[in-house]
Order: structure tokens, then C-alpha cells, then sequence
């Protein structure tokens, strides 16, 4: 446990000795910081907008406007969550670009409960991975994602996919903690819910319910 | 504790962050309740299957292309800065 959280910290002072000699004008520094996070932010950025160029852009975009503004980052949070902040803004607006709509935004869709309320209740057996091959599970894995509201699988990325902390999400998309909770119980009830459609066990009657 | 309860605390519980007593009652619940049992399961699987199976990841030959034209783009902004 000590050598682990001597890790961390150590990596925290690191990563702000690199963002200070980058924000004096070492590109190298910088650099090493691209390296660390694109394939995260690159995740993240295809999550949100579902589309190939779209998240190379946002990967170019969010790195070159955390450079341009690095004097303003005063490492009151960590540069990562910093970073994300801006990649997922950048990658809400291709969204929005891209369906041409002006409301795309963390709180779209906060009322609905869709699919929250489970109805599918027959375990899923045998394992999913053993059902499909890897190239279909994440056929469908990414089919379900899609279809939920962009708030919503936005938590749900940070949160679970990311593993970042409820309140280092909440920092992120400039949302209360309450507020990440709400959407990641729903994001993970809505998930399941379709997931089940192909996962659930067939052996057993159809595995509905009303729920009491 | 009904199901619709235990449902909205389903979150923390999978998070290990309630209470030592909310979890126990919670427990207590699922120990009866099969079809709670089976979406708490459910749930968590729906959870590590994302975890599990990274469904972007970069390939190194783009990876390059892009941190070259990312670092590209910076030192065109510091030199515009410099000259400003």
C-alpha cells in the first residue's frame, strides 16, 4: 500500500514538474504529457462523438488548447482532469456540428428514465465473452453505448470505463456530485437493460418482470 | 426495503461506499430477492465488460501521425507568439 500511494505521488509531482517546464516554453515537456494521455483522450473523444475524424480532431484541438492556455492552469486539479475538461467540451461541440442541433449538452436528456427501471431480470449465462467473438461483443458493446443520451455515456466513460472518481467527473463536466451519481445509476441501468436483449440466458421462460 | 429502494442505492453498493448499516439491509434484501440478485449481477458485468473490452484504441501508426501534427500546430503557436 505505501509503495503505492509513494507511486502516485511521485507521478502527481512528475506530471507538474513536466506542465511547469511546458508552461515556461519546453516543448519536449509537453510532449512527454501528449504521450501520456492521447490514447485516454482519444477513448474519451470517440466515445462522445461515435466518429473517427471527429475524435482525431478533438484529440489535435483539445492538446493545442491546453497548450496555448497552460499560464492559466494553476494546478489547483490535476492536469489530466484539466485536460479531459477541455476534450470533452471540444468533443460535445463536434457533436453538436454534427447534428447540426444547439442543445447537445451534459444536462441533455436528465429526465429521462428510459430504461432505468429494469425489466429484464434472467442472468446472463453463459458468460457474454463466450457467447460471441471479440470482434461482435464489441460490435454490440459499442451499439449499446451509442445509444445512449450524450450525458449519460459521457459519466458513464469517465466513471467506469476511465475509472476516474465521482468527484474528479464532477470537476470534469462542471456537474454536482449528486448529479454524476444520478446519471451513472441510470447510464449503468440503461446499459444492462440493453445489454440483456443479447447476454440474457434463454433457458429459462423470457426473464420479465413488473417491477414491484 | 422494497426493490425500487434498493435500486437507487445500487450504485454505492457497487461502489463499495454506503454505510456499513445501508449495506447490511441491502444485503438482506438481496439474500431474498432473486430478481434483484440477478440485476445487481447483471449490473456489475455490464460494468466490467466496458472495463474489460477497450473498444478505441489508438493504433500506434495514427498515434504517430497525430502527435506529430499536434506538436506541429504548438511550436506554430509559440513562434506566432514569439513574433507577435
Amino acid at each position: 500500500m505505501e509503495t503505492i500511494q509513494k507511486k502516485a505521488g511521485e507521478e502527481v509531482s512528475d506530471e507538474l514538474a513536466l506542465v511547469q517546464a511546458a508552461q515556461k516554453g519546453d516543448l519536449e515537456a509537453f510532449s512527454e504529457l501528449v504521450n501520456r494521455y492521447d490514447r485516454n483522450i482519444f477513448r474519451i473523444a470517440q466515445h462522445i462523438t461515435h466518429n473517427e475524424d471527429d475524435a482525431q480532431d478533438v484529440v489535435q484541438d483539445a492538446f493545442l488548447k491546453a497548450y496555448r492556455n497552460l499560464a492559466q492552469f494553476q494546478g489547483n486539479s490535476k492536469f489530466y482532469t484539466w485536460l479531459v475538461r477541455i476534450a470533452v467540451n471540444e468533443a460535445l461541440m463536434k457533436l453538436r456540428k454534427r447534428r447540426n442541433e444547439k442543445t447537445v449538452s451534459i444536462d441533455e436528456d436528465v429526465e429521462t428514465d428510459d430504461g432505468s427501471i429494469p425489466r429484464e431480470v434472467a442472468d446472463w449465462s453463459p458468460n457474454p465473452e463466450q457467447l460471441y467473438g471479440q470482434s461482435e461483443l464489441g460490435d454490440i458493446l459499442k451499439k449499446t453505448i451509442q445509444g445512449l443520451p450524450p450525458g449519460f455515456r459521457t459519466v458513464f466513460v469517465l466513471r467506469d470505463v476511465e475509472g476516474l472518481s465521482t468527484e474528479e467527473t464532477a470537476e470534469m463536466l462542471g456537474l454536482s456530485v449528486p448529479a454524476v451519481k444520478s446519471r451513472l445509476l441510470r447510464a449503468r441501468l440503461q446499459l444492462r437493460e440493453r445489454l440483456a436483449k443479447y447476454f440474457k440466458s434463454r433457458k429459462n421462460g423470457d426473464g420479465q418482470r413488473e417491477v414491484h | 426495503m422494497k426493490c425500487t429502494e434498493f435500486l437507487r442505492e445500487l450504485t454505492d453498493y457497487l461502489d463499495g461506499t454506503l454505510s456499513e448499516s445501508m449495506r447490511a439491509e441491502l444485503d438482506e434484501h438481496l439474500h431474498w430477492c432473486h430478481e434483484c440478485h440477478v440485476v445487481m449481477n447483471t449490473t456489475q458485468k455490464t460494468i466490467e465488460i466496458y472495463r474489460d473490452n477497450q473498444l478505441y484504441e489508438l493504433p500506434e501508426s495514427l498515434r504517430d501521425r497525430l502527435h506529430q501534427a499536434i506538436m506541429n500546430r504548438c511550436r506554430d503557436s509559440k513562434r506566432g507568439k514569439e513574433n507577435a
